[in-house]
């Protein structure tokens, strides 16, 4: 361990560690701009000057390795002038426009300047002007701003693998930008926003909303993929602005995926504000009384066995665990979180779980991805086999729809044939698994939701077992499930699925259609069939106008991700919960409360009056629920069904990244993504300009 | 003076037979076999001992960046990189070593690559020198035809081959790691150091890049031992070296001096004098367009090596001596260079990106006089701002003419600027 001096006090850093770090590690803040952490290192900005003895010129600590011996000192007059010196040369061509600048107030330029700027200009020339670029409806660019300091290079080229960026001409007319001006194709493009250390690289949809100094943060965690992003929320009255990173190393590093951070307009659109009751075939405003009166009234005359339950894909643990605890004292066996008719097994905890951890990844050697696109699915996960990759050693194979994953893999096929060879040893990869130390592999919900999706899974299991993917005793677990809805595996942990003799979802569907269930309740489902829901009675708890609002009977409005006090278990089995930014628009509630006030309606007085008593009566029934922000891992166990394969290809669930639920659904900046990046579009009216 | 009998470069005026038949009977490859025989470690003692210093401008010891490279052969290759894009504004030496004596050239190529064990050499040759590089490559496609070079060079055992790579027109690829760069394909940009190239260079592997001259006198040094070429020029400036004088001489030229000559003798004897005499001299650059000007009464008694440059606060560089006489608008001269450096910065940090700009205009101003006097100061300080703070050393040189400026023609900035106004004022009323 190199032990050196910096300002007179001794520190010691691990090997490989830069002079800035070790600065850091003394406790010596050093001012930087094209330095990051997760960044390759420029040392461009010359901001992070030090001096160091028997140098006869200062050094930029960012890119000098720390060595044993060195004295460092970053006090001395010299250096605070070269640090004046390079401030002044930064600014001399940075327009003054800080007070319409989105950047202002969270500015590195802004606050180094208050350290190191001075009072006046000396600069008597023009300041440059450059032509500010389009790279799609996402990133405002105002490239007059730009320091060069290539953090938004480093990350598309290296994060995001997207190598589009590049910096053109030289000296004073460097600009940043691509040789063809193209929107910027990536499902991380956001994070470009959060590094500019400027007001560069702004965010378009956000732009001269509000001031930073005038929102209101709260953390909180992200729910529109399976990932549990760590996010901020900022808000600004009742309305959340936008949702910023939050830095967790375990899962989302401090990056979020564009979905997650552009998707927050649409919580001020398409909601539900009230609740609807239909009449004569058409919804009408109602009160919460005459609302509960006319699904205690319908329930009233129809059978436990005829009534059946789906949660979808942004429920949350305690309102699916109040509505089951509701549906088993009515008495029927009919529930179902797997909204896509995916033939997960809840039996077994380890058998729907993405054991590895996502910071697991990184131990990682080799990968067999099975029907699953991550970059769509989740970007976040996409990235961490990505920087898995660029470490080296480390071999991908997929099987499954041809994508561009942003690393180098194989190409193994499409569909179960290679995956039943590859289950029988006779596909090469199985050699590259069963060499590896520490092999994984992914399964994603295009394998699964489909009818011999259980198979599959018990194939997977198969080639787990196999090929030494899961050691128990080594503490590895190469077996994962790749989910895409942030309430999958809260709903398989309750057991929000078909009791004994129970349909699952593909039957409550049928039987809805066929009469056979007379009264279903949708919890926040929107992605199933709703147009084969025949006669049944359907009450739909939600927050948004989306397909189920638009079948349902009877409507409750129900509070979004941002606007409760929620629990939520992402694709890791990492219990988060996230936390109240706003309140819920108009009327709406908060959905546990919601399932507690109508069952009492209904007859059947749920036993909990508080969140903390739903909380510990959940926990009790279900100790996974008692450990916050932690993997607990899950015993290995028999899981998967036999049955006969079918050819079909596997396709992944997301078509489109940017609409997946009904917030993304109801953004108008998810919308305008669709229509530059995926080709989609939506809602064209003829006059819609 | 350097005495005939100690030139290395024979035909540096192209008057000779410039092909291998030539190059054979001027001395080249003779007995390169042999040289090769005495083994690597000591070449490079030999080199070392002879005291070279590298030719491209800084001076750094060629024996000593040799003996930098890994004496173990990993998995990596190493790689030879010549430096031949001689982009330093007054500088031509190197250009006349690729057309007349490219020979030298090859055979110091086959010398260095076996001493630092590189079994290829990259040589990049400036892209405006395109019958420079043709030459280059005749006389390297002869060398090969006669199993000088390619396999089992000149039957030592030694594979070597030899690379030409035209650069695109940047004077930053003249910096190592931006020619690395370039070479690898890339946007010639400096890359930070360390690593070293002799660690991480060309395709990450270990690379020692030198000057065109600098490889060019191995072969004889090594032929005629280290003693004779330490014998010559000065204690730590030894050697012989082709010095360029241009500006306003009566006879420009390219010559072979020992080091150390002085000043005044390289432009009387050998370019004929100054324009008008001696006594009209205002001023010389004296190593290249990046190291400070000196004024007349310097260039009386200065010598032309690397320390006796350095007391005066200029520098050698390149050995390409710039002559100014009365003529001279200096401050316009100055601002000239500035607008080059200007040109020329790769954009990559701030101090340079910025501060090259920066200089050219208010050099340009105040070679009209549109300024104020105490802009001077200001100058002088955004000079030392660049300077020392930035990755490679271009900043410095675009700051280095202008403290020269400062340093020796202060009163002529100041008339300048008050005759300016001065006519101002009088156009007022």
């Amino acid at each position: 361990m190199p032990k050196l001096t910096v300002n007179g006090q001794e520190v010691e850093v691990p090997p490989g560690q830069t002079v800035l770090q070790a600065c850091e590690a003394a406790g010596v803040e050093i001012p930087r701009f094209c330095y990051h952490e997760r960044l390759s290192i420029a040392g461009n900005c010359r901001m992070c000057l030090v001096h160091m003895e028997k140098s006869p010129k200062p050094i930029a600590s960012c890119a000098m390795p720390a060595a044993d011996g060195m004295v460092i000192r970053t006090d001395t007059p010299e250096i605070r002038k070269a640090r004046q010196g390079v401030m002044e040369l930064l600014l001399i061509n940075h327009p003054l426009d800080c007070p319409i600048c989105d950047q202002g107030g969270e500015c590195d330029l802004q606050d180094q300047a208050m350290a190191y700027g001075f009072d006046r200009g000396r600069y008597r020339e023009n300041r440059r002007a450059v032509k500010d670029k389009n790279w799609g409806p996402l990133i405002k660019t105002v490239m007059t701003r730009c320091i060069h300091c290539t953090r938004c290079i480093r990350f598309a080229t290296e994060i995001a693998g997207v190598p589009v960026l590049g910096a053109t001409g030289r000296g004073e007319n460097m600009e940043v930008g691509m040789y063809v001006e193209q929107a910027l194709n990536s499902e991380l493009s956001g994070n470009l926003i959060d590094l500019c250390p400027v007001g560069a690289l702004t965010s378009a949809p956000y732009a001269f909303a509000c001031r930073s100094w005038e929102l209101r943060k709260t953390e909180s965690i992200d729910v529109l993929d399976a990932v549990g992003s760590n996010i901020r929320v900022d808000a600004r009255g009742p309305s959340v602005l936008r949702i910023l990173p939050r830095v967790n190393e375990d899962v989302n590093e401090e990056w979020i995926s564009d979905k997650t951070r552009f998707a927050c307009d649409g919580l001020r659109h398409r909601r539900l504000d009230q609740p609807w009751v239909r009449r004569e075939g058409t919804l009408e405003p109602a009160t919460w009384p005459e609302a509960f009166a006319a699904v205690a009234k319908r329930l009233k005359s129809a059978k436990p066995d005829r009534v059946a339950a789906v949660a979808g894909d942004l429920a949350d643990a305690e309102s699916m665990y109040a509505l089951k605890t509701w549906l088993a004292k009515l008495g029927t066996p009919h529930l179902d979180c797997r909204q896509d008719g995916a033939k997960l097994d809840p039996t077994c905890r380890a058998g729907y779980l993405f054991n590895t951890t996502i910071a697991g990844i990184e131990r990682a050697d080799a990968c067999l991805l099975i029907g699953t696109n991550p970059r769509r699915e989740a970007p976040i996960i996409n990235a961490r086999l990505r920087k898995r990759w660029l470490m080296g050693g480390f071999t991908v194979g997929l099987i499954g729809e041809r994508a561009d994953l942003t690393y180098r893999h194989e190409h193994l096929g499409t569909g179960t044939t290679e995956l039943k060879a590859l289950a029988d040893g006779k596909h090469s990869f199985a050699k590259t698994l069963a060499a590896a130390k520490a092999p994984m592999l992914v399964l994603g919900q295009g394998a699964l939701a489909r009818p011999d999706g259980g198979a599959i899974l018990a194939l997977a299991r198969q080639i787990a077992e196999k090929n030494g993917l899961v050691k128990p005793d080594a503490g590895w677990n190469g077996f994962n499930v790749l989910h895409t809805a942030a309430a999958r595996v809260g709903g398989l942990d309750l057991g929000f699925v078909p009791g004994s003799g129970g349909r699952d979802t593909d039957a409550i569907v049928v039987g809805a259609g066929q009469g056979a269930i007379e009264v279903l309740f949708l919890l926040d489902a929107d992605e199933i069939d709703t147009g084969c829901l025949g006669s049944a009675f359907v009450v739909y708890i939600g927050h948004h106008g989306d397909r189920g609002a638009a079948r349902a009977d009877v409507v409750l409005p129900s509070a979004a991700y941002t606007e409760k006090n929620a629990t939520y278990v992402n694709t890791e089995g990492r219990v988060q919960r996230t936390r109240r930014a706003v309140f819920p628009p108009g009327e709406a509630r908060e959905d546990w409360a919601i399932v507690r006030a109508l069952a009492e309606a209904c007859g059947t007085r749920l036993p909990f009056d508080q969140l903390a008593d739903v909380r510990a009566a959940m926990a009790k029934a279900h100790p996974t629920f008692a450990e916050i922000d932690v993997v607990q891992s899950a015993p290995w166990g028999k899981f998967g069904a036999a049955g006969a394969l079918e050819a079909a290809p596997f396709r992944s669930p997301i078509r489109d990244f940017y609409l997946t639920d009904a917030i993304s659904r109801a953004s108008p900046t998810m919308a305008e993504c669709a229509q530059a990046f995926s080709g989609t579009s939506t809602g064209m009216t003829g006059t819609h300009g | 003076m350097l005495q005939d009998k100690d030139r290395i470069f024979t035909n540096i005026y192209g008057f000779g037979d410039v092909g291998l038949a030539g190059a054979r009977a001027r001395g080249d490859w003779n007995g390169t076999k042999d040289i090769l025989a005495r083994g690597r470690e000591a070449i490079i003692d030999a080199i070392k001992k002879s005291g070279l210093r590298g030719r491209g401008g800084s001076g750094f010891g060629t024996g000593m960046k040799w003996s930098f490279m890994p004496k173990e052969f990993g998995a990596r290759p190493h790689f030879l990189v010549i430096n031949a894009d001689e982009g330093e504004p007054g500088t031509c030496k190197d250009r006349e070593i690729l057309r007349h004596e490219p020979h030298k050239l090859i055979e110091g190529a086959l010398i260095a690559s076996f001493a630092i064990g590189a079994h290829a050499c990259y040589c990049y040759v400036r892209g405006e020198f395109l019958r420079e590089a043709e030459a280059l490559q005749q006389a390297a496609d002869e060398a090969r035809a006669a199993g000088l070079i390619g396999p089992n060079a000149c039957g030592s055992g030694w594979d070597f081959e030899f690379h030409i790579h035209l650069g695109a027109g940047a004077y930053i690829c003249g910096e190592e790691s931006a020619l690395i760069e370039s070479l690898e394909g890339k946007k010639g940009q400096p890359r930070l150091k360390p690593p070293f190239p002799a660690n991480v260079g060309l395709y990450g592997c270990p690379t020692t890049v030198n000057n065109v001259e600098s490889i060019a006198v191995a072969p004889t040094i090594l032929r005629r031992g280290p003693e004779w070429f330490a014998g010559i020029g000065r204690p730590k400036n030894v050697g012989t070296k082709l010095f360029n004088i241009s500006g306003h001489v009566n006879n420009p030229c390219t010559v072979e001096e020992e080091m150390g000559v002085s000043l005044k003798e390289l432009i009387e004897v050998h370019a004929g004098g100054v324009r008008g005499g001696w006594d009209n001299l205002l001023a010389v650059i004296p190593g290249g367009s990046s190291v400070p000007m000196i004024p007349k009464g310097i260039c009386e008694t200065v010598k032309m090596d690397f320390d006796s440059l350095r007391e005066v606060k200029s520098g050698l560089g390149t050995g390409a001596v710039i002559v100014m006489d009365k003529s001279t608008d200096v401050i316009r001269a100055i601002a000239r260079l500035s607008r080059f450096y200007k040109h020329e910065s790769c954009g990559q940090c701030t101090p340079c990106r910025e501060g090259t700009g920066w200089l050219a205009r208010m050099m340009e101003r105040m070679a009209r006089g549109d300024s104020k006097p105490d802009e001077i100061e200001v100058l002088e300080q955004v000079t030392r701002q660049v300077e020392g703070n930035t990755i490679c050393a271009l900043a410095d040189a675009a700051a280095w003419p202008v403290q020269g400026l400062l340093r020796h023609f202060r009163p002529e900035l100041e008339r300048r600027i008050a005759e300016a106004r001065a006519r101002q004022s009088g156009l007022a009323a």
